[in-house]
């Protein structure tokens, strides 16, 4: 190769192309799809939560895409069905997350509903689970000689509770956990959802061949 | 929702297309219809009369008076950026094994937010990415492009400008991570808004680069020079589509990450590490590449198959199953540029074993360049439905992210370094043996954070998988891996600061040898 403009022209068209194929035919797909029904924008106390969430980088632990039952037991452990595109429409910037260092978020409003047990678990989450890792969140809660009226007292075991006075939450504690008692993701999905259905296509061809094998 | 016809009909065409696009090189390469480079190109890099004997600073190939004053006006501009690139990689691997002490210490940095993990490993990655591989990555760019187009740097001026805007932006950008201030996405954490003087750094990178290439004295452009040119083009593109505010929601945000994120492996930090290992190896050794034809199809293979893999991050996921199938069938294509590259790297220096024990900087890019292929192996295994169900939401991709990131792109640019720093400053590294440390250090401690984050992220994945265990048995079972991690870390981190040393050493001595530049008599 000896010159510089083809090269150039050629390269960014490869990216152009791909750009197209990764990014705005699916964008355009997933727009046409739209909204789950049943799923509800965000309440002001929520957005607030989700923005704690994203300025702390819990994103990088938890995942918020539970899997089809053909894929693994993510509907067993109680993390809720498979998630399709429409039930992220309210969501900027997005948290699918790419690691399980903790468990799926999807629905922890489903399954960890009291804001109790929520507070607790993020001002020490080895207050309840002594084999975590998660990582303590003090300074979104107050330490205080006594609660004032409409404080948000935090339960704690005798080892983890201060000698003396209280731990009250913050409002960016309480936002957050009502940002995580909002995810239930409960409704029945849109019939036409759209999901990587790989896994699901290759068990039902493996159910098919087993059929074809047990009949011959 | 099933694959409909017109989707599988897409997919067939993005597949066919690239394929043809190969088969079309492939074809006018055996009938001459391009013209294709040979060995006599491969030979573009050397001067007449240079022979095999090794380019150490102590036995260096001499120039002739062509190429003089070619590495003086790149020299100043390459230094600070190798500079700013350490600090960063200092700060980026301190910030990564505090985040990876946190996973088995989770109490040990709690008392404030700036400290948290969430933030700490973001830090980490914007400063690694963006400061330190970037920056050494762009050192190599304007080190190598004047002198395999044999005229010097033009717009100097304009790279150290770039520099400056460069590293305001990036210090800006983790200082707004640590305070909790992001975009959110995986690799785009840094706010658009400081992301424009990122972005005009990029500019004032691009220019110089064009001018040089307009300027350049040689016909042909050698293959170091396609990924380069190519890649501060990819990258601007990349950076600022994805960047661009409320353009992106939802899942279709989640597949522009991903084409982002990938991409910046694939058509960034790759280009980079590739383009810089094509260059030094036959350079140090003294012998053109083995197959120099094979490039080209290396080349534009990676461009086809390597810029549509990023959806495979999302398999499993809420995306439209012909968009993961498509990625997981692209990312299997890998192979065809990565064996390209394989055959032309490692023949060259499998033939002239001998160098690597007289180079300490060809040690450094060899071992790089044998990582990049087992990096890409296991990605396009690791793309694989069967396997990724595994490895998917553990520290397996880790694992893998550092194989391809570290040990393939960090090893060839530390290599670089030790390369360029002597010849662009006309001094020697005051403490040679601490070379040889660095490099013992990071080899075995990244072997030890590998292993760890690759077995402990199989039995991750597998405990998450059976449905009769609890959550809680994957996290118990990962503890001691996560506290290998962080052995292995603790290595590499020191040998960077042995790295760190040694520079600034050297930017203290006094000069011992002459510019290779100037014109010398060759090695007796």
């Amino acid at each position: 190769m000896n010159r510089y403009l083809p090269l150039a022209i050629l390269s960014l068209a490869i990216l152009s192309f791909a750009t197209l194929l990764l990014v705005i035919i699916p964008g355009m797909q997933i727009d046409k799809s739209g909204v789950s029904p049943g799923l509800k924008p965000y309440t002001v106390a929520q957005a607030r939560g989700r923005a704690v969430y994203v300025s702390l980088g819990c994103l990088y632990c938890h995942s918020q895409q539970p899997r089809d039952e053909a894929q693994a037991p993510d509907g067993e452990r109680g993390w809720g069905r498979a998630s399709v595109a429409g039930d992220y429409a309210y969501d900027t910037p997005h948290q699918l997350g790419t690691m399980r260092t903790g468990p799926d978020l999807m629905n922890i409003g489903d399954r960890m509903p009291s804001q109790g047990w929520q507070l607790t678990h993020l001002y020490q989450p080895r207050a309840i689970s002594s084999w975590s890792i998660m990582p303590a969140y003090p300074y979104l809660f107050a330490h205080k000689d006594k609660a004032d009226p409409g404080d948000v007292v935090v339960k704690l075991p005798p080892a983890y509770a201060p000698k003396t006075g209280v731990i009250v939450a913050k409002q960016d504690a309480l936002d957050l956990v009502t940002y995580l008692q909002g995810m239930k993701h409960d409704y029945a999905p849109p019939a036409e959802g759209l999901r990587d259905d790989g896994y699901a296509l290759m068990a039902a061809q493996q159910h098919n061949n087993d059929a074809a094998k047990a009949s011959k | 929702m099933q694959i409909t016809p017109t989707l599988g009909l897409l997919l067939a065409l993005s597949f066919i297309v690239s394929l043809l696009a190969l088969t079309a090189l492939i074809w006018a390469i055996a009938n001459k219809q391009v013209h294709t480079p040979d060995q006599d190109d491969a030979r573009s890099i050397f001067q007449p009369g240079e022979g095999a004997e090794i380019d150490s600073p102590a036995l260096p190939h001499h120039f002739d008076t062509a190429r003089s004053g070619i590495d003086k006006s790149s020299a100043g501009p390459v230094m600070w950026l190798i500079s700013m690139g350490v600090f960063w990689l200092i700060y980026g691997s301190i910030h990564g094994l505090a985040a990876s002490l946190e996973l088995h210490l989770p109490d040990l940095m709690s008392g404030s937010a700036h400290m948290t993990f969430g933030r700490m490993r973001t830090v980490h990655l914007n400063s690694v990415i963006y400061g330190w591989s970037s920056q050494a990555g762009l050192a190599a760019i304007f080190w190598i492009i004047p002198r395999i187009f044999h005229t010097p740097l033009r717009l100097g001026w304009m790279v150290n400008l770039g520099t400056l805007i460069w590293n305001l932006g990036v210090a800006a950008g983790v200082l707004a991570i640590a305070n909790g201030w992001t975009d959110g996405l995986e690799w785009l954490e840094i706010p658009w808004q400081i992301d424009i003087a990122l972005a005009i750094g990029a500019a004032c990178f691009v220019a110089p680069l064009i001018a040089t290439t307009r300027a350049r004295k040689v016909h042909h452009i050698y293959v170091s020079g396609w990924y380069f040119l190519a890649g501060v083009l990819w990258f601007p593109m990349l950076f600022i589509i994805a960047n661009i505010p409320g353009l992106h929601w939802g899942v279709e945000q989640a597949t522009m990450n991903w084409w982002f994120a990938h991409n910046v492996l694939g058509l960034w930090l790759t280009p980079l590490g590739v383009g810089t290992a094509y260059y030094f190896i036959p350079k140090i050794i003294g012998k053109p590449i083995y197959s120099y034809s094979v490039s080209l199809v290396g080349f534009w293979a990676l461009a086809l198959f390597y810029s549509q893999v990023g959806i495979h991050h999302l398999i499993g996921g809420p995306v439209p199953t012909w968009l993961v199938t498509l990625s997981v069938v692209h990312s299997i294509m890998m192979f065809v540029p990565v064996i390209a590259v394989a055959i032309n790297q490692h023949v060259t220096v499998a033939r002239n074993l001998w160098a690597l024990k007289a180079s300490m900087p060809l040690r450094f890019i060899s071992f790089g360049a044998v990582c990049y292929t087992l990096a890409s192996f296991q990605g396009s295994i690791e793309a694989l439905r069967s396997v990724n169900t595994i490895t998917h939401f553990t520290q397996y991709t880790i694992g893998h992210a550092h194989l391809g990131a570290y040990a393939f792109v960090s090893l060839v640019l530390f290599g670089a370094i030790y390369q360029i720093v002597p010849r662009a400053t006309g001094k020697y590294f005051p403490f040679p043996r601490l070379i040889a440390w660095h490099f013992w250090l990071v080899v075995v401690g990244f072997a030890v954070y590998f292993f760890s984050l690759t077995i402990g992220g199989v039995l991750q994945g597998l405990a998450m998988l059976d449905a009769s265990k609890p959550f809680a048995d994957s996290v118990i079972l990962l503890k001691p891996y996560l506290e290998g991690r962080s052995l292995g870390g603790g290595l590499m981190t020191l040998g960077h600061i042995l790295l760190a040393v040694n520079l600034i050493a050297l930017a203290f001595s006094k000069r011992t040898q002459d510019l290779e530049t100037e014109p010398m008599v060759a090695a007796q």
